[in-house]
């Protein structure tokens, strides 16, 4: 995009849809999240994504159903502009220019009160339903007990009753207050519920007023009869900690948004119906990114305890898999077992993991444990738990790369100086094969850093801080040790195919080729290279280079002395994870800097220092210029398959016709001439659609034009949002109505007549 | 929802032997039967026909016992002081034995009084044996010499003087009516031959012997004597096969499985070892409560009986086929497998709607308190009596969790005498096994720290602190120990290793010991 024409850097998934409360609609079906720049929009039946509504510069900060029109929704982002969608469609019908303000519509906490106050002033105005202006009236009782109570009793959340005079308000301590009669102001009294032991996070009644919500750290929801409060209801092990929970405007749907990225979709009943599961970014990235082999899904730690495997494609949550098998407990300050390493075989029917929990310095509880693929249930089942492999912190972890070797052996490296080869044993009498220990060995009590099997698995090397040691697996020998210029190195790999004699490391400053033939080091160039990562299917390798706040990319192969492709400020921050993921269909591209991605994608996670947003999984892709007018083209084409079918809808009254059991029908001379005239009314129809088509087509030209005005009149903002508001209606519903009018016309002219009859 | 993640319980590797065939085949006895004899019994001797009753040899007295049978069928006293060595024939007929009075008898089995008495021994015999060929008896003296008898006429046929010291054991070869061995405490097994003058083979045994064996085949011969069993080949002129040691007293009997596929040997160490006959490794142990003098194993392993210095006779017999249906039909009272099953493994039909009943899960009941919080509770129950002794596992894995919970202290405190001195009797049992160390060290720590205020207070729980010091500082010198001899063990492998320019990786070095260390300020 910006210096080669054809490669950008493109985000691709992976953004929070739990960072504002989602809004259900009205007839329950969808419902609507912000999710990063865009706003999508879930089937609450089947957890899929219907559209995503994109437009959007940058974070999207806030969804609200319009209430006068309840098939449309409003969002707000941090690039100014608000934007009204048809959901149902996933259609921009409207850009407003507004403050920045409306970016930050919701803020709860204690200090940004005297803001938000503002704030939901202008929100008010925009739109006088009822929730918003209780939203308003919940600030002003929080500043009244600001002032009341000090500081000892902090609100984290409030909600009010749609009916009655009464406001709940969450407590960091865990109570739930209930405030009434708070119109007549210095009369009011108030009632104190108690469940949660820590910080009521989320508030929420439901539409008729009978029950309270309220959820927080514990990740149970509860469930408060009004008026009843001794009588609760709970909702327990909903995953991570609850943020959010909304209801839906009939209270059929209740819906809870989680610290871990995932919305819970609860049926009134208290009845988990769906989850909709985003990728979670834990607080650190331990793993490193990998590619489960078999369903080419990245896969990472997530919720605490589990691995996650992400479909890239899809940008969906394909499943977590529980490695620790340990109830979790939602408490701040305890130490819980993480899962810090993964590694895959080469098949992708092993899977090694290591957990680790880490209390005091002196304990440092280790669990290894291999996971066999099993070919029923297409998952990973638990094979062998090899508790405390290692006296400290496994550094490393790989399995011995070729696909066609009989035995499989996995390799780890780990803090107390020593690095250990595991083998699949043979299989006892009674139970299956499981692994053991095969091998252990150290070198001059230096602690391992990193290991990496050759391609063909002939060779491991293991990096023991200055020293890269080369030894055989087959007869566990030391081969030889590679000396280096001074400085540890970081990462290892081994090159691929033609470029198997070079092993490349990484040091803080250099990155480092040796060649394995003459053990001596081939070339050596000075950068600061933070990740060293190879291509399973060709002999290019990628390294992501820190420098002066941004990070650099460069793929170039071990043979070659100039690199393939390089691309100065990838992104700001640092690239820690980084991995090549194989294309489904090999691409066929000639021209000699975009070749290195015929066969597979790079996929980086970068970790922004912007927002709180901490990492965000962004994708290289290949796109051709060429590619745009044809892809117009087609896009046109589509648009009027499109149409097509929906005169053929039109045509819905014959086919009922046509499809209606003969003996529930009248009889035929007395339909024939209502059939024969609605058929003459939708030929005319159809030519009048078109007519349509045209004509919405330049509305839409119109409306483009309106958009470049707006950006013009950028300087005066207010002017320009108030003009949006105004020509907000007229525009949206010129259009509709005309075809709400054709409608009716054409439904019910004949079978107005049948009825009259 | 997810639904509660039960404790999971760390199974540990199974310590102890491995189940192998042959642990299931000599485990296949009953408890032993114990009939108490007059005195030690010094030979056991099953008869050749059916039904197989043996002859037991205990003092002055010999008894004969059929298969089954708790009490003698049949008991020969005309003994004027110890018998030794009751023998039968071939055809089960006869019985000879030897005596501390110089004279050898021969009983018909069916009969009381000796048939024959051969004289001219002229100390006591502890050898007895008849030939192949029926007619004749083989005797051993401890006046060094052993003799051939005929038994039509009770004369003497032959004497042998070649032993130098007294000959306790001695076999007949079952395939040649003048072969038989002689073992004598002079450490020489001898091979004679009934038509030459003197022995044939003469074999170093290295101590005295006790017993010997002639394999069916007669190829391999079989001593004991000291803490040795030897193996010989006679084919080759007596030469010495395998020597076992796996005894640490003396051997003092010596018996093969009916199909020649195992040995056995029984020693004054109180146990009785197999051996496999390809390998000559041990595939079986049985302990006994003394030290045992006899053994005698009953064609097809029917029943192994052992006879001992307390003079306890002790007989296992085999459980057989009906045996263990008759327990199958005692536990047969439960439920039968159809009440369990019912209902389950029906098959929809074609047009049936199927309406899914949630399964419900089974808890165990300190799973139930642990998801309740009630963490006080779910301990107690954790040491409840059955899994405190029997699963020490499941109060660990609990303990565990309780920890990762953060809640171990408050589960720990709040105790009174009885539920702490029981907690600490947990404690002290299991904290020095090296699965549980780390666990019930943790748990150890915060025991002191919650009670440090109240000691003092019961002597029951000082007493108890006193030994968890106790124990605490004698482990920590063990691993001292340990630790000082890992480190002389690593010093001579170094040192023994062929030192290579690249080898310079050390030994793999595994601490199978972790170190553990208590603060025991109590």
């Amino acid at each position: 995009m910006v210096e080669h024409g054809d490669i950008r850097v493109v985000h691709c998934g992976g953004s929070k849809i739990n960072f504002r409360d989602p809004v259900i609609t009205h007839d329950s079906r969808f419902l609507l999240c912000a999710s990063g720049e865009a706003v999508k929009v879930f089937s609450t039946s089947t957890e899929e994504c219907i559209h995503e509504l994109r437009g959007h510069t940058g974070l999207v900060t806030g969804v609200l159903l319009r209430p006068s029109n309840h098939l449309q929704v409003y969002s707000s982002s941090l690039d100014g502009t608000l934007r009204l969608w048809d959901f149902t469609d996933g259609i921009l019908i409207k850009v407003g220019q507004r403050f920045q303000l409306v970016a930050v519509h919701l803020p709860q906490s204690g200090d940004q009160m005297v803001e938000a106050q503002e704030l939901s002033a202008v929100l008010s105005g925009v739109n006088p339903n009822p929730a918003a202006i209780a939203f308003g009236r919940g600030v002003r009782t929080c500043r009244h007990k600001d002032n009341k109570k000090g500081g000892w009793n902090t609100f984290t959340c409030v909600a009010c009753h749609p009916k009655d005079d009464c406001i709940a308000t969450g407590h960091e301590d865990g109570k739930i207050r209930l405030w009434r009669n708070f119109n007549h102001k210095k009369e009011y009294t108030y009632s104190t519920l108690h469940w949660h032991h820590s910080t009521v996070s989320s508030l929420c009644f439901t539409p008729e007023g009978t029950n309270l919500l309220s959820g927080g750290v514990e990740s149970v929801l509860v469930q408060w009869r009004y008026n009843q409060e001794s009588e609760r209801d709970f909702l327990p092990r909903l995953g991570g900690a609850i943020t959010h929970i909304t209801v839906s405007p009939d209270g059929s749907l209740f819906c809870t948004s989680h610290s871990d990225n995932k919305i819970t979709i609860i049926q009134s009943c208290v009845k988990v119906s769906a989850v909709i599961q985003g990728l979670v970014k834990g607080d650190s990235i331990r793993t490193d990114l990998m590619m489960d082999p078999r369903s080419k899904a990245l896969v990472l730690n997530g919720k605490p305890g589990h691995l996650q495997f992400y479909s890239l494609q899809r940008d969906k949550l394909l499943y977590n898999l529980d490695i620790v098998q340990q109830e979790y407990i939602h408490e701040s300050g305890l130490q819980q077992f993480e899962v810090v390493k993964a590694a895959f075989d080469a098949s992708g029917s092993w899977l090694a993991t290591v957990e680790e929990r880490h209390q005091k310095a002196a304990e440092l509880e280790l669990n290894l444990k291999l996971w066999a693929f099993d070919e029923q249930t297409q998952s990973f089942v638990l094979n062998t738990t090899i508790s405390a492999p290692h006296d400290a912190q496994i550094t490393a972890m790989c399995f011995c790369q070729p696909t066609d070797s009989q035995t499989t052996l996995l390799v780890s490296t780990s803090k107390d100086g020593h690095f250990k080869a595991w083998q699949l044993a043979a299989p006892a009498h009674t139970e299956g094969p499981s692994w053991l220990c095969d091998f252990v060995s150290a070198y001059h009590g230096l602690v391992p850093e990193c290991c990496s099997f050759s391609a063909d698995g002939s060779l491991l090397a293991v990096v023991f801080q200055e020293v890269v040691t080369v030894w055989s697996p087959s007869t566990w020998e030391l081969l030889t040790t590679l000396s280096q210029p001074p400085g540890a190195v970081s990462d290892l790999c081994f090159g691929r195919l033609s470029c198997s004699k070079y092993l490349l490391g990484t040091t803080a400053s250099n990155l480092l080729c040796w060649n394995l033939l003459t053990c001596s080091l081939e070339w050596t160039t000075s950068m600061d290279v933070r990740r060293l990562v190879a291509d399973p299917l060709s002999e290019n390798m990628a390294a992501f280079c820190y420098q002066s706040g941004s990070t650099d990319l460069f793929v170039f192969k071990p043979s070659e002395p100039r690199p393939l492709f390089s691309h100065k400020a990838v992104c700001s921050g640092k690239v820690t994870q980084a991995v090549f993921a194989p294309r489904e269909e090999m691409l066929e591209s000639c021209e000699e800097s975009s070749q290195w991605l015929n066969r597979s994608q790079l996929y980086f996670l970068t970790q922004q220092m912007v927002n709180n947003i901490s990492t965000s999984a962004e994708e290289k892709q290949n796109e051709n210029v060429a590619m745009t007018p044809f892809y117009l083209l087609l896009g046109k084409h589509r648009q009027q398959q499109q149409e097509h079918q929906d005169s053929d809808s039109s045509l819905w009254a014959e086919r009922t016709l046509l499809q209606t059991p003969a003996h529930v029908l009248p009889s035929t001379s007395y339909l024939c001439s209502m059939f024969v005239q609605s058929l003459l009314i939708s030929v005319s129809d159809a030519r009048e659609e078109k007519a349509h088509a045209e004509e919405e087509m330049e509305s839409e030209k119109e409306e483009e034009d309106s958009e470049e005005e707006m950006e013009s009149s950028r300087s005066k903002p207010e002017l320009a949002a108030a003009a949006a508001t105004e020509s907000d209606t007229p525009a949206l519903t010129k259009a509709q109505a005309r075809e709400l009018r054709r409608v009716r016309k054409l439904d019910h002219s004949w079978l107005a007549g049948l009825l009259d009859s | 929802m997810a639904s509660f993640k039960p404790t999971k319980i760390q199974v540990y590797p199974k310590l102890g032997e491995k189940v192998t065939q042959d642990t299931l085949y000599w485990k296949n006895y009953k408890a032993p039967v114990q009939i108490k004899e007059f005195g030690a019994v010094t030979s056991i001797d099953f008869s050749p026909v059916t039904p197989h009753n043996f002859a037991v040899t205990a003092f002055t007295r010999i008894h004969i016992y059929g298969p089954f049978s708790q009490e003698p069928v049949k008991s020969f006293t005309r003994f004027k002081d110890t018998a030794y060595c009751g023998r039968f024939r071939s055809d089960g007929q006869l019985l000879v034995a030897g005596c501390e009075d110089s004279v050898v008898r021969l009983f018909d089995v069916s009969g009381k009084v000796a048939l024959r008495l051969f004289k001219g021994h002229t100390k006591a015999v502890h050898l007895t044996d008849f030939t192949s060929d029926r007619y004749q008896i083989l005797t051993g003296s401890d006046d060094y010499t052993c003799r051939l008898w005929d038994i039509p006429n009770a004369t003497e046929l032959t004497t042998y003087t070649e032993h130098t010291d007294y000959i306790r054991c001695g076999v007949t070869s079952k395939l040649n009516r003048d072969l038989f061995i002689t073992g004598s405490y002079d450490h020489t097994v001898k091979l004679f031959d009934a038509r030459v003058e003197k022995s044939v083979i003469t074999m170093d045994h290295g101590q005295p012997v006790e017993s010997v064996l002639l394999y069916p085949s007669e190829g391999l011969l079989v001593s004991a004597g000291g803490r040795h069993v030897k193996v010989w080949d006679l084919l080759k002129g007596g030469q010495p096969l395998v020597s076992l040691k796996n005894h640490h007293k003396t051997v003092t009997s010596l018996a093969l499985s009916s199909n020649g596929q195992r040995l056995l040997s029984a020693s004054l160490d109180r146990h009785v070892k197999v051996y496999n006959t390809t390998n000559y490794k041990v595939v079986h142990n049985f302990d006994y409560a003394a030290s045992i003098l006899s053994l005698g194993l009953a064609p097809d392993d029917a029943s192994i009986v052992v006879g001992m210095t307390n003079s306890i006779l002790s007989i296992k017999h085999r459980k057989n086929q009906e045996d263990s249906k008759e327990i199958a039909g005692q536990q047969r009272r439960r439920p039968s497998y159809r009440v369990f099953v019912k209902g389950k493994n029906y098959v929809p039909k074609q047009d049936d709607y199927l309406v899914s009943k949630p399964v419900k899960e089974h808890l165990a009941k300190y799973d139930k308190q642990l998801q309740r919080f009630n963490v006080s509770k779910a301990l107690d129950t954790a040491l409840g009596t059955y899994i405190r002794f029997r699963k020490p596992e499941i109060t660990v894995a609990v303990i565990k969790e309780l920890d990762r919970r953060g809640t171990l202290k408050n589960a720990l405190a709040g105790r009174d005498e009885r539920g702490l001195s029981q907690l600490l009797n947990f404690i002290i049992g299991n904290l020095v096994d090296a699965r549980f160390t780390p666990v019930l060290v943790t748990a150890a720590e915060m025991i002191l720290d919650i009670y440090q205020s109240v000691i003092g207070q019961s002597p029951v729980v000082d007493r108890q602190l006193l030994r968890l010091q106790d124990l605490v500082k004698r482990e920590i010198e063990f691993q001292k120990d340990l630790l000082e001899v890992l480190g002389m063990l690593d010093t001579m492998f170094a040192s023994s290793l062929p030192r290579k320019e690249s080898a310079s990786a050390s030994a793999p070095t595994v601490d199978p010991f972790p170190t553990c260390s208590l603060n025991t300020d109590s």
